[in-house]
């Protein structure tokens, strides 16, 4: 018997198993000094102990049973469980606008993987028409498994293959494109491809979930309607990220991909445009815009796809009392871009002053965001500022670190002239530095103060 | 000829066999082969909610809330597998959820938006005590796993639930019980409407730490049911750790006849339901099955069976009113269905609520919502009918309905009347029902599927190592049949058994009985008669408890008082616990007297009551002198040697 029959087990747990002939999949009567159980015997994720084995008893209950406490087992039967997404062809309407979908990973569509006991992707049009038929009102469907990894496994070699994918389709004719992507790095790869796909004729819409379309109250499908909408229907021909406005099934939020964050671990309603208003709401029923300006859909095929990244950028999130050793040797390692994560309007101490002109003089690209999120880097208030500025810090204004960091990574995969950088790094490509913060660019309500909590009680959360 | 559906309800009732439950013996309870299990849930008292660390117990009214959200189920990917027009169509009505959220007793966890924290371990242990109390088999690891809801109970769309136990039993007076499994699970919301499309729900309950204990369905008559559950219920409440009052325990009671299929009555609130609600769903299957039987005489091709339908112009029905402006209104025509729509299923209750129970839940048509052609009293004069069964094309052994609603849901009501009306090709569907006071049920959901377990993602197994059950098995109380034949040997009258099971009062009996040597009989009808009695009678404070009668009886027999003297005492103290019981005796105008003392009046008594009486009955005089003594000697001397003394030979063989 092979390990692929006791899928997961391992230890004591493999050893009893393998002693009483009993495998995964198989029905077993287990007497152990607790009593007997009888149940179908289950794969066990990678990472728990050796000490259980997994049963799923026929009331549909999983039970563990302790290896120790088993006095005999016997299998009685074999049932290997089928978990599959089920599948239909997607249907094509004439009239309808044509979506690609590209699948990256993520929670759009999954199912349970036994070897994780997490929830891993599945994607195809036939399951997403299986799990939201909705769809095929709204667009005619494509899609394209580009790659396949989790969110936080995401980096520049996926938004270089994303891009070049992009641009590939719009070469054939698209009439929108939408992203399936997990959440936690959705706002990179906002910000990666609108730096990398410029001058898009059609709307490019990445999307995700925040809970998992195996529960009842996934926020997956309605996530998917207004994505698929907003890349078939909108006017906006900007790469944007459209998730849930409130956390209510109610309406989504496109946010632009230069300005969004993930600003919650789980909320439904986690992504919120920083330091100005999303681009518009969306609902399956209708797209209205917020913002006034912002590209229009075209009907040519010049976008101008940039795919360069480097992978000698990296952060540097700055802590009260830090020692120049962490900058040291962060050079030392060969970073070529710094991206400084500053306290208040963009500070670090005095004490890092001698590795930053060091990281200087050995050409280091060093660019100051914030911690605070919202607001500007303002390196003149202070003289900390102007020093480092003169050690050859540059501010950025209002981009966000994680932009920062993905346009510092682009712009270093195409030229490494320091003059060429600081021209590109301030130059907005779309609103990752804008001019003005509008007054409503900056909203954090405070729980518990009255006029706010009369607020949140009259709207839908 | 008219067709007479008062007499062919009347008909249909006796050849079903219906009696009431008074008159229906054990034997027809066998004939019919009435089967019954339960699911009792019980409430754990614990200090916070078994996912999250809210407050757990803190309920708030309807109209109290901080914050609304909106969700819309979906069913998941797993039950899509069947995917067809008729769901597309469950969509397109499905219902609206809103939940109110009231930040003192929910966080963003209830309703989703933040991951379950580690399982409540007080919870759990008091969980597993009675999965011990229940001689279940302990499980070696507990799996938190997720049950699917769609009704929107539940924000996240399921339940988090684990099994603790497998395989147990529960011993009655007279009979044996076996357990399938206990489980652990969070408590769902609180539903404030469910209107249309749209269904309110409260967040206050929801989460909650609450035990599931299912029975197999061996229970043979419905007042067995009621025994049962009882009897889990008091096992719960021996722990002394589980909540108690209104909603605290609920049971689900699943029953079937011979030929018949597993229907769930949920949320039974009081025991005392279960016989006549079991006993009425028994005899509903049994009258399912002879409509079958009915409808495969006159209905050959089942297969191919369908309605058909016509729309009514406004202005067909007289009865304009009934019908709001805005709705459609159709009338449909059920095929061999004459005599099936007054065909008796409950006490008052005929096939065609059956029709319009659905109507209203699957497709959102508020009742009233129908009306048909068999009719106690018609709203529709039979013209009317008649011209309407022309454009129906209908024949004379059908049956027809004339239903209303919103446009987007008349093709979703139509087939619900379809769908319905071909189950009772095939006899009893299987069902969720919702109990009524009056002993009747209505549709509540379709019966789910096994289906609906899925592994939760978000949490770890838990192991339970033998030295912790080891641990857990020291200190649990005595088995309830044991407490009850003990009871029994000390002479306790039976009818105190209940309230003293329900109010785990056993314990401090047998404590008071034991170290202050009060008379067990006594005590049994001062708990169960007389301090129920002040309780329910007296308003009493919220700061009485159970415990404050073991000092009582200390200071009674410290202070050489009689324990009789509890029955004066307790109206004050249920009143007033944190009074003296020196003071309570002040006010109840309580004075030490000697038996001399006592003694002494009896003479004088006797005369008056004797003064111009010829003849005088020993009983009379008894009674008289008791009575004017009664105050007097109520805890000082004992009552019986008291009433010795008046007939003494002091007084008659002088």
């Amino acid at each position: 018997m092979n390990n692929d029959i006791f899928q997961g087990y391992k230890g004591d747990a493999l050893k009893v198993l393998q002693k009483y002939k009993v495998r995964v999949w198989g029905t077993a009567t287990i007497d152990t000094t607790r009593g007997v159980f009888e149940g179908t015997v289950l794969p066990r994720a990678e990472n728990d102990d050796d000490q259980h084995i997994v049963i799923k008893i026929s009331t549909g209950y999983n039970i563990g049973i302790d290896v120790t406490t088993i006095n005999t087992m016997k299998e009685t039967g074999y049932k290997k469980a089928n978990y599959k997404i089920p599948e239909k062809e997607f249907p094509i309407t004439p009239g309808l606008p044509k979506v690609k979908l590209f699948g990256t990973g993520g929670t759009i569509a999954s199912r349970l993987d036994y070897r994780t006991g997490a929830v891993i992707p599945a994607f195809s049009p036939g399951e997403l028409y299986g799990a939201v038929p909705e769809l095929a009102d709204i667009c005619n469907l494509e899609t394209e498994k580009v790659f396949a990894v989790f969110s936080e496994n995401m980096g520049g070699k996926q938004y270089v293959s994303l891009a070049k994918a992009i641009g590939k389709e719009i070469e054939k004719g698209v009439d929108g494109i939408v992203i399936g992507h997990g959440t936690d790095t959705l706002h990179h790869t906002g910000a990666a491809l609108t730096f990398m796909c410029q001058n898009l004729p059609v709307p490019v819409v990445l999307v995700g979930s925040q809970r998992s379309s195996d529960r009842p109250s996934s926020d997956a499908a309605l996530n998917l309607m207004h994505a698929m909408k907003a890349a078939g229907h909108s006017d906006i021909a900007e790469v944007m990220v459209c998730m849930f406005g409130p956390t209510s099934d109610e309406y989504g939020l496109l946010h632009k991909g230069t300005r969004v964050r993930k600003m919650h671990s789980s909320y439904r309603s986690t992504f919120r445009t920083i330091g100005d208003t999303p681009l518009a709401m969306i609902s399956r029923k209708e797209i209205i815009p917020i913002k006034k300006n912002y590209n229009h859909r075209r009907n040519d095929k010049k976008v101008k796809i940039l795919p360069y990244f480097s992978d000698e950028v990296t952060m540097l999130y700055y802590s009260p009392g830090m020692k120049p050793d962490v900058l040291d040797a962060m050079v030392d390692a060969g970073y070529k871009g710094i991206i400084f994560v500053g306290t208040g309007l963009g500070h670090v101490n005095k004490e890092l002053y001698p590795a930053i002109e060091r990281a200087h003089a050995k050409g280091v690209h060093m660019f100051m965001t914030l911690q605070t999120i919202w607001g500007y880097v303002q390196m003149f208030v202070y003289d900390t500022g102007r020093d480092m500025m003169a050690k050859g810090i540059i501010p950025t204004g209002n981009m966000l670190p994680e932009v920062a960091w993905v346009k510092l990574s682009w712009i270093l995969g195409q030229t490494n002239d320091p003059e060429e950088v600081k021209k590109m790094m301030l130059t907005p490509v779309n609103d990752e530095i804008t001019l003005r913060e509008p007054y409503n660019g900056y909203l954090v309500y405070q729980g518990g103060v009255p006029e706010v909590e009369a607020f949140i009680k009259k709207v839908h959360k | 000829m008219q067709f007479d559906s008062k007499r062919n309800y009347e008909d249909s009732k006796n050849k079903s066999g219906y009696l009431p439950r008074e008159k229906a013996t054990r034997e027809v309870y066998d004939k019919v082969g009435f089967m019954s299990g339960l699911e009792v849930h019980q409430q754990l008292l614990t200090e916070e909610k078994l996912f999250c660390h809210c407050p757990s117990g803190i309920y708030n009214k309807d109209d109290d809330f901080d914050a609304e959200l909106i969700r819309h189920m979906r069913p998941t990917l797993s039950e899509l597998g069947e995917y067809d027009g008729t769901a597309l169509m469950e969509f397109k009505t499905r219902k609206e959820i809103i939940y109110r959220i009231n930040n003192e007793n929910a966080c963003t966890y209830e309703i989703d938006d933040t991951p379950p924290f580690p399982i409540n371990r007080e919870a759990l242990g008091i969980a597993l005590e009675i999965s011990l109390l229940s001689k279940l088999n302990i499980v070696g690891e507990v799996h938190i796993t997720r049950k699917q809801y769609l009704d929107g109970s539940i924000p996240a769309g399921f339940q988090r639930t684990a099994i603790l136990g497998v395989e147990g039993e529960l011993q009655l007076p007279h009979k044996k019980i076996r357990l399938i499994q206990l489980s652990i699970e969070e408590d769902a919301c609180r539903e404030i409407s469910d209107i249309g499309h749209q269904r309110v729900y409260k967040t206050d309950r929801l989460g909650m730490p609450l035990i599931e204990t299912v029975t197999y369905p061996d229970c043979a008559t419905p007042d067995e049911v009621k025994e049962a559950c009882d009897y889990i219920r008091f096992l719960n409440r021996s722990t002394g750790k589980v909540r108690t009052g209104i909603g605290a325990a609920r049971q689900d009671v699943n029953v079937s006849c011979k030929g018949g299929t597993r229907v769930e009555i949920k949320g039974v609130a009081h025991t005392k339901w279960i016989p006549e609600l079991t006993h009425n769903e028994m005899f509903r299957q049994w009258a399912l099955l002879q409509i079958k039987k009915q409808l495969s005489k006159k209905i050959k091709d089942t297969a191919s069976w369908k309605v058909n339908t016509v729309e009514v112009v406004s202005g067909t029905l007289q009865k304009k009113d009934l019908l709001p402006k805005s709705n459609k209104i159709v009338a449909i025509n059920l095929p061999g269905f004459k005599g099936i729509l007054s065909h008796f299923t409950q006490p008052g209750k005929m096939f065609a609520n059956e029709l319009s129970d659905r109507l209203k839940v699957i497709a959102c048509l508020e009742k009233p919502n129908m009306i048909h052609s068999e009719e106690f009293d018609p709203m529709v004069d039979e013209a009317t009918w008649d011209k309407i069964k022309i454009q129906l094309k209908a024949g004379n052994d059908d049956a027809q309905l004339i239903i209303w609603g919103n446009k987007a849901d008349i093709p979703t009501a139509i087939e619900t009347v379809e769908e319905r009306c071909k189950m009772a090709f095939d006899g009893v569907p299987p069902e969720t029902r919702k109990s009524l006071e009056d002993g009747t049920t209505i549709f509540e959901r379709v019966l789910p599927g096994a289906d609906r377990m899925y592994p939760d993602t978000d949490s770890a197994p838990i192991p339970l190592k033998n030295e912790y059950i080891e641990e857990l098995s020291k200190n649990l109380p005595s088995d309830i049949v044991e407490r009850y034949k003990q009871l029994k040997k000390w002479h306790v009258s039976e009818d105190t058994y209940t309230y003293i099971f329900s109010k785990n009062l056993f314990p401090l009996m047998e404590r008071i009985i034991n170290e202050l040597n009060v008379s067990p009989r006594f005590l049994g009808n001062f708990l169960g008669h007389r301090l129920k009695f002040a309780l329910g009678h007296y308003q009493p404070s919220g700061e009485f408890k159970f415990t404050m009668l073991y000092p009582l009886f200390k200071f009674l027999k410290d202070s050489g008082l009689r324990e009789e003297l509890a029955f004066r005492m307790i109206p004050e103290l249920v009143q007033h616990p944190k009074m003296e019981f020196e003071s309570i005796l002040n006010a109840i105008k309580f004075k030490r007297y000697t038996m001399d003392e006592i003694t002494d009046k009896i003479p004088t008594l006797i005369d008056k009551f004797a003064e111009g009486k010829w003849m005088i009955s020993e009983t009379d005089l008894i009674n008289f002198v008791m009575g004017q003594l009664r105050n007097m000697a109520l805890g000082n001397v004992d009552m019986k040697e008291l009433s010795d003394a008046i007939t003494g030979p002091r007084f008659f063989d002088e």
